[in-house]
């Protein structure tokens, strides 16, 4: 009860702030918080990243192990997504298998990965229809302030663009690093009454029903979307979501992805 | 298996199945087909054969899952083993488990739930045989089902997808389409226009997006047209009351719980 109290205070107080043009944090409202991107902090993993969007912090790790192709793709490699949203993370997070929230972050990351071609899957072939590299993205929650998506997005391709391909460790030759076609970059936006805003912040997220996830590539192609959460979105919006998505995706994949 | 061959999706301006760039595959629509469930619908989109059902508004099983000023939605989307070319393994996995989430988020926007607090709308989707666009033909059975079951909502929702192939955007992709075409983009709406269900898969310009968004919701009207006139065929011939079994009709202030 009191969770619903609360929530209706906190969600007045905002929506007030956002008739004002003004966020609690005193962000523009297509304004992305402080990223902080640290590559490569897990030695045992053969790709790594930690991400720090605000206080969001989301370590992905990426292991290669050989295995065996997919019937239906006997020359290519394989991708396998999976997100965790331990408890340690957050309050609203329990134990168990993946819900819902933790498959649907895992699925809209892994769709910005393969459709946007990031990985060369048939440059991981090891012997066709035999044995295949196949790569885990897994990603770990470690706290959650909001905006899971983007945070967890940046993780993999920054974590898939340092992997190393582990050839040694198994007798197929010399490491190489993991062939990286294209950066993928998610931006998520809420919406509040007539308002989008940006990389929303736990309460942000907890007082908008409609969110909406645009996975671009480096050419500025869209490659990945998701509306997420009860509500409407009205074709102008999902436009103009689009279009700064676009921008802040090229600036992110600029300043955090691009050496 | 051929899969690299390169595959003509047209043929004299037409598509594999005679279909202009801009047609929906034939659909076929029945309401009340289920004698158990409160509300109930069987489509055809195409080779797509879906069955949807509506239980409730009903006690919450488990009792925590309850909201005090609302009912709650649960949408489960289930695959039948034989829908598919290569046997799928029965039970939930992880695309049905997001499928349901967002299929249930598409219709939740019109359903008023305000008026059933502590209860629960069950709807359960059945995918019979499967051929590109089951979630968006378990939308739409699944809001004339709502209907058929008389869940007061704020209006129906209608649903299909656009896709690209052979670098043409395309109305509901078939199967081949889905599988070897560029793009593909469901959606769901409201008659208005609102959307309610969004995704995007393959690789689309900003600009061709838009032409995508723009086909898909022609697609959904002509889809609303014909969930209309089900409805309207089924309960103009059903005389007074009685019949149907009507949700009481109470307005918002009138509920105090």
């Amino acid at each position: 009860m009191s969770d619903v109290v609360m929530a209706e205070i906190r969600k007045d107080y905002l929506y007030h702030l956002v008739l004002k043009g003004e966020r609690a944090d005193g962000r523009a409202f297509d304004e992305y918080r402080d990223i902080n991107l640290e590559t490569g902090p897990i030695r045992k993993a053969d790709g790594s990243a930690l991400v720090r969007l605000g206080k969001t912090q989301v370590m992905v790790g990426v292991k290669i192990q050989p295995g065996e192709p997919f019937s239906d793709t006997p020359n290519k490699g394989v991708i396998i997504t999976n997100a965790e949203l331990v408890p340690l993370a957050s309050p609203n997070f329990e134990p168990g298998p993946p819900n819902e929230v933790g498959i649907e972050l895992a699925r809209v990351v892994d769709r910005g990965v393969r459709e946007s071609g990031a990985i060369d899957l048939e440059a991981l072939c090891i012997a066709p229809g035999e044995k295949v590299w196949i790569v885990f993205i897994d990603v770990h929650i470690l706290d959650d302030c909001g905006n899971l998506m983007d945070a967890s997005s940046l993780g993999a391709i920054a974590a898939l663009m340092t992997a190393k391909v582990p050839a040694a460790q198994y007798n197929l030759g010399e490491d190489y690093p993991l062939p990286v076609k294209d950066i993928p970059v998610a931006t998520t936006a809420v919406e509040f009454g007539d308002a989008t805003i940006f990389d929303p912040d736990t309460d942000e997220e907890s007082v908008a029903d409609t969110k909406l996830t645009v996975i671009t590539t480096a050419d500025g192609s869209v490659c990945g979307m998701q509306k997420s959460g009860p509500g409407f979105l009205s074709q102008d919006h999902i436009y103009r979501i689009v279009d700064i998505a676009c921008e802040r995706a090229r600036e992110i994949r600029e300043k955090f992805l691009e050496v | 298996m051929g899969m690299e061959e390169k595959v003509s999706f047209f043929k004299d301006g037409l598509r594999l199945d005679g279909r202009r760039a801009d047609e929906l595959r034939p659909i076929k629509m029945e309401v009340g087909v289920l004698a158990r469930a409160d509300g109930s619908c069987y489509m055809e989109m195409g080779d797509n054969k879906v069955i949807a059902a509506v239980y409730g508004p009903r006690e919450v099983h488990p009792r925590h899952l309850q909201e005090a000023t609302r009912a709650i939605v649960r949408y489960r989307y289930n695959m039948a083993s034989f829908s598919v070319e290569e046997r799928k393994r029965p039970g939930p996995d992880r695309r049905s488990y997001e499928v349901s989430k967002v299929s249930r988020e598409a219709l939740e926007p019109v359903i008023l739930t305000s008026y059933f607090p502590k209860s629960v709308v069950d709807i359960f989707v059945e995918v019979l045989q499967a051929d590109a666009g089951t979630r968006t033909a378990g939308i739409n059975a699944a809001s004339v089902a709502l209907a058929d079951a008389g869940i007061p909502m704020k209006s129906l929702i209608s649903s299909c997808a656009a896709g690209k192939v052979d670098g043409e955007i395309v109305l509901d992709p078939m199967k081949i389409e889905d599988n070897l075409g560029e793009a593909d983009v469901p959606i769901a709406m409201t008659p208005g226009g609102d959307i309610t269900l969004l995704q995007m898969d393959g690789r689309l310009a900003p600009e061709e997006f838009r032409r995508a968004l723009e086909l898909a919701k022609t697609g959904c009207q002509q889809i609303y047209e014909i969930q209309r006139k089900v409805l309207v065929d089924r309960y103009s011939s059903i005389s007074g009351s009685g019949s149907c079994d009507q949700a009481p009709a109470l307005a918002e202030d009138e509920i105090h719980e």
